[in-house]
């Protein structure tokens, strides 16, 4: 879920670039808690890493400074400050134990504090591009062992010992010579004044010492919290005379209000107010759309009250917004030349001259995020001070628009981050934030503005929608000498920019121009298409619809040189090498090249891997079928095996889902098993059901009934994650998205493997059933 | 005036009799543990128990549960040690843990009305609350474990 290489970077571009000022006093004012290591050191750098990432790219880079992140307090208790938000991937415990491991502390005496949103103290909190540990683990480790080596020198001076004959182990330090020993929380104020040790001279755990990392023995720090009921999201914040808001959104992108009568509403027990809620032009990036908002003292009130609302909307220009017609306008356009944007040999002549040309026309349509906790937002603006409590993503982003929506200084929002009830890239866009900001400054009063479910799904910043289409070039002997690849489908710069018809980089290199396959002649192109709605990344963005179209091919071509699926796949892969498109500007995840390679040995491991643990080739039962397939993306490397059952009536059962992930080093083995497992029900979930349609330019679905999920009892029997061991200093890549792009080619492939039918376009929904 | 017994505790209530017992017991009540989802009866995560039994508490009104006993996540077990909540915990379930407590609710209705449920009758009892995150392959090993013990 990311923008370009962070969905900031367009918003800079209105303001001319910005300019980096970053003030050290700033960032040494340390974490205002008892104790700890506060102030008086030398700057240090904000960078150094063994291997180079792009993490010093994003706006305000990277802060490696232990008197930001940690604190040890004189009763021992170690705070260590989570800057990510926490929307199920176990970031919030992760990025902590990494800088515990690091320091000696043992995780029973750590507090995770969350940080609020202060990109300028903490270094980019973008939670998103499933980049935080690939970002963060060394920084993380480095903050923990300049901690640790303060606390040893401040040991080794208090027994006017070398430091070098200190140790620190699990919350102590001990002079082993003399069996001496002094717990971090006797030692806090003497290492808050030692001076904070330089990056490059820092000695960072040998890996075989880890107590933690690599484990995956530590439940997430919120378990408790959240199996009691304790655990804070956004919409459990609650202040004194807070109100409680719905609003009426206009129901089509870009609509406008005409009129609207609240008499009926204000009728209503409970409620309070109506009151025009402001709203931007589309498009204007997440700005609020508008409308009429419903103000009463619970949500039940105002939601009730909104249902009596008389409201009359211009409907304006995309008003004429038809899924069925766009879905024509988009086939037509893929059987035309586009854009190139990859070119290598001459793919035209080649498939002219092949023996076999196989076409695919692949499509995956709108889909909506719907995280479990629909958007909410709390604010309370006084004067020219704001106070926001939201579940966001993007913490730092907030505050900024935030800001600039009142009017006010930056420093005067603080934006407090909340457990995200689910993300996906939805909450990457405060719109809510500031609509809660907006209404809170009008009536002066803290609000809570709630989003209802058909709101989540009516007023969203949808998954594009989108055609695939595939011309792979076959010779004699069945090599497929030739592919073109046109993708045609709305670019998230639409909602950036009004006229936006090619995609973006960022979108063209998820499975598109980054395609592995050792092919001689590859054109890939990009004919335009229009948005007509807000368009927005949602987990694993285009590498769904690619990884859907390219592994679907792969299972074609196999069926059609009647091969085996994953000894084509591998031949299609070719050599172990490092592919290096024909392409300028690659665009690989905001990540160097040098240090994040497209690398095919990789992508052939996991396809070995995943074959052999999930004992590719079994035999399995009547109307059983096994569908393999594999895609790098958020630079980590995934294949998936899924085993279908489709019976007569064409519903269709998954026994067994098998995955093998290479995301480099690793932290946190049973988060990342939870988030391949959550990624095969999201996977699984698109293709049974995922459709979003306009028609008259508004969406037609509502609620689960009509935009339904997989349920436990349609969900796979089992699912298996294998995790590739990684080669030592291999740079840690993304675990939250890879999982989902594998998962419903597979499928299609099994499917096809079970009853003989090619399905090509999402979701599955009826097609199994004539 | 509605009176409705809440986690043991007496509550009271003179507004609008209709008001789903879910905005009663979030932004009356003060208890949050209760999650809105979709407001249709169609996610799980606003279901707490009454009486004996697993409801949906956003198309449940204030006035249906008049003079019966409701109890939230908040007062399944007052040190948060059910034996679901137990289960839970020791299998990992939760990602994001927006629905979890809705999920635990209806695990522990079920096996209050079976105590060893099969996996099949599980799967059917638990299919009612949506997880985006996809925690479904846990939850129904964590609502095994609770009954079994493994
Ligand atoms: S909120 Fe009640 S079932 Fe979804
Ligand atoms: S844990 Fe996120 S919705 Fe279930």
């Amino acid at each position: 879920m990311n923008f370009i290489d962070n969905p900031r970077k367009l918003h800079s571009f209105e303001k001319n670039i910005r300019v980096e000022k970053v003030s050290r006093r700033s960032i040494l004012k340390g974490l205002g808690i008892t104790g700890g290591f506060v102030l008086a050191a030398p700057v240090m750098s904000r960078q150094a890493f063994a291997y180079e990432t792009g993490a010093g790219k994003m706006p305000h880079g990277v802060v490696v400074d232990p008197r930001v992140f940690v604190a040890v307090a004189p009763d021992g208790i170690v705070s260590i400050v989570a800057h990510r938000s926490e929307m199920g991937t176990g970031v919030r415990t992760s990025l902590p134990l990494i800088v515990a491991e690091e320091m000696e502390a043992d995780w029973s005496r750590v507090k995770v504090q969350q940080a609020h949103g202060d990109e300028v103290k903490f270094g980019n909190q973008d939670t998103d591009g499933s980049r935080s540990t690939r970002h963060y683990l060394i920084p993380m480790r480095q903050i923990g062992a300049a901690a640790r080596t303060m606390l040893e020198q401040a040991a080794a001076k208090r027994w006017g010992v070398p430091a070098t004959e200190v140790k620190a182990v699990n919350h102590e330090v001990v002079h082993s010579a003399s069996g001496r020993k002094l717990g971090f929380g006797e030692l806090a104020a003497d290492a808050a004044k030692e001076s904070v040790p330089s990056i490059e001279g820092l000695k960072l755990k040998d890996p075989k010492d880890f107590r933690y990392l690599t484990k995956g023995q530590i439940g997430i720090v919120d378990l408790h919290d959240i199996t009691t009921g304790k655990a804070q999201y956004g919409a459990d914040v609650r202040l004194p005379g807070m109100k409680y808001a719905v609003i009426a959104r206009p129901p089509v992108t870009g609509g406008k209000l005409t009129s609207f009568d609240p008499d009926a509403a204000l009728k209503v027990p409970g409620v309070e107010k109506v009151m025009q809620a402001r709203g931007w032009p589309w498009p204007s990036k997440f700005q609020p759309l508008g409308g009429v908002a419903v103000i009463a003292r619970n949500t039940g009130a105002a939601i009730k009250g909104r249902d009596a609302l008389k409201l009359v909307w211009d409907d304006g220009a995309n008003g004429k917004y038809d899924s069925v017609a766009y879905r024509k306008e988009l086939e037509e356009a893929s059987r035309k030349p586009g854009l190139v944007v990859r070119k290598e040999g001459d793919a035209d002549a080649a498939l002219k001259g092949a023996d076999k040309v196989i076409v695919g026309e692949y499509y995956v349509p709108h889909l909506a995020h719907v995280a479990m906790e629909p958007p909410v937002a709390v604010a309370d603006v006084k004067g020219d001070k704001a106070e926001i409590w939201a579940p966001v993503q993007s913490p730092g982003g907030t505050r900024e628009d935030v800001a600039k929506t009142l009017g006010i200084p930056e420093e005067n929002v603080t934006v407090n981050v909340t457990l995200l009830g689910g993300g996906f890239g939805r909450k990457s866009k405060c719109d809510y934030a500031l609509e809660a900001a907006l209404l809170s400054k009008e009536l002066g009063a803290p609000v809570k503005v709630q989003w209802t479910r058909e709101d989540d799904i009516h007023n969203g910043f949808l998954h594009t929608v989108s055609v695939e289409r595939i011309e792979a070039g076959l010779d004699k002997s069945g090599k497929v000498i030739a592919w073109r690849h046109r993708s045609v489908a709305p670019s998230i710069a639409s909602t950036f920019a009004a006229g936006t018809v090619h995609q973006a980089p960022f979108e063209l290199g998820m499975g598109l121009v980054d395609m592995p396959f050792e092919i001689a002649n590859i054109s890939c192109e990009n004919p335009e298409a229009a948005a007509f709605t807000r368009i927005g990344w949602f987990r694993s963005v285009s590498n769904i619809p690619r990884a859907f179209a390219v592994q679907s091919m792969v299972g074609e071509i196999a069926n059609a040189t009647g091969r085996d699926q994953k000894e084509t796949l591998l031949a299609l892969i070719g050599s172990p090498r490092i592919v290096k498109p024909a392409v300028k500007d690659l665009w690989n995840y905001g990540e160097p090249l040098d240090s994040y390679p497209i690398d095919t040995a990789r992508l052939r491991k996991v396809v070995e891997l995943v074959a052999e643990k999930g004992e590719w080739g079994r035999q399995v039962p009547k109307g059983h079928g096994l569908g393999i397939a594999v895609h790098r993306s958020f630079v980590s490397y995934i294949a998936t095996i899924v085993e279908v059952a489709v019976d007569d009536k064409g519903k269709l059962t998954v026994p067994r889902v098998d995955t093998a992930i290479d995301c480099g080093t690793y932290v946190n083995p049973e988060r990342i098993a939870s988030q391949i497992e959550g990624a095969a029900i999201m996977g699984l979930s698109l293709a049974k059901y995922g459709e979003i349609t306009f028609k008259d330019g508004k969406v037609q679905q509502k609620n689960f009934d009509d935009f339904q999920l997989v349920r436990i009892d349609e969900s796979p029997l089992v699912t298996n994650v294998y995790i590739v061991p990684p080669a030592s200093g291999t740079p840690p890549s993304g675990v939250g998205e890879p999982g989902v792009p594998p998962f419903a080619p597979a499928l299609m492939n099994a499917i096809f493997a079970a009853t003989g039918k090619r399905i090509r376009a999402l979701p599955i929904g009826k097609q199994l059933e004539a | 005036m509605i009176k409705v017994k809440i986690n043991g505790q007496e509550q009271s209530w003179d507004g609008d009799p209709n008001l789903p017992l879910l905005w009663f017991l979030r932004d009356e009540a003060g208890l949050t543990g209760t999650k809105f989802g979709c407001g249709q009866a169609l996610c799980g995560a606003c279901t707490v128990i009454v009486d004996k039994e697993a409801v949906r508490s956003c198309i449940t009104s204030v006035n249906d549960v008049a003079g019966r006993e409701v109890t939230t996540i908040e007062g399944l077990h007052p040190n948060g040690d059910h034996p679901v909540q137990k289960a839970w915990r020791q299998v990992n379930v939760p990602q994001c843990g927006f629905c979890q407590a809705g999920q635990i609710m209806q695990a522990a209705a079920l096996l209050m009305d079976n105590p060893k449920p099969s996996h099949d009758q599980i799967r059917e009892a638990m299919s009612g609350n949506i997880c985006r995150c996809g925690c479904y392959q846990r939850i129904e090993n964590a609502v095994h474990l609770a009954s079994t013990g493994v």
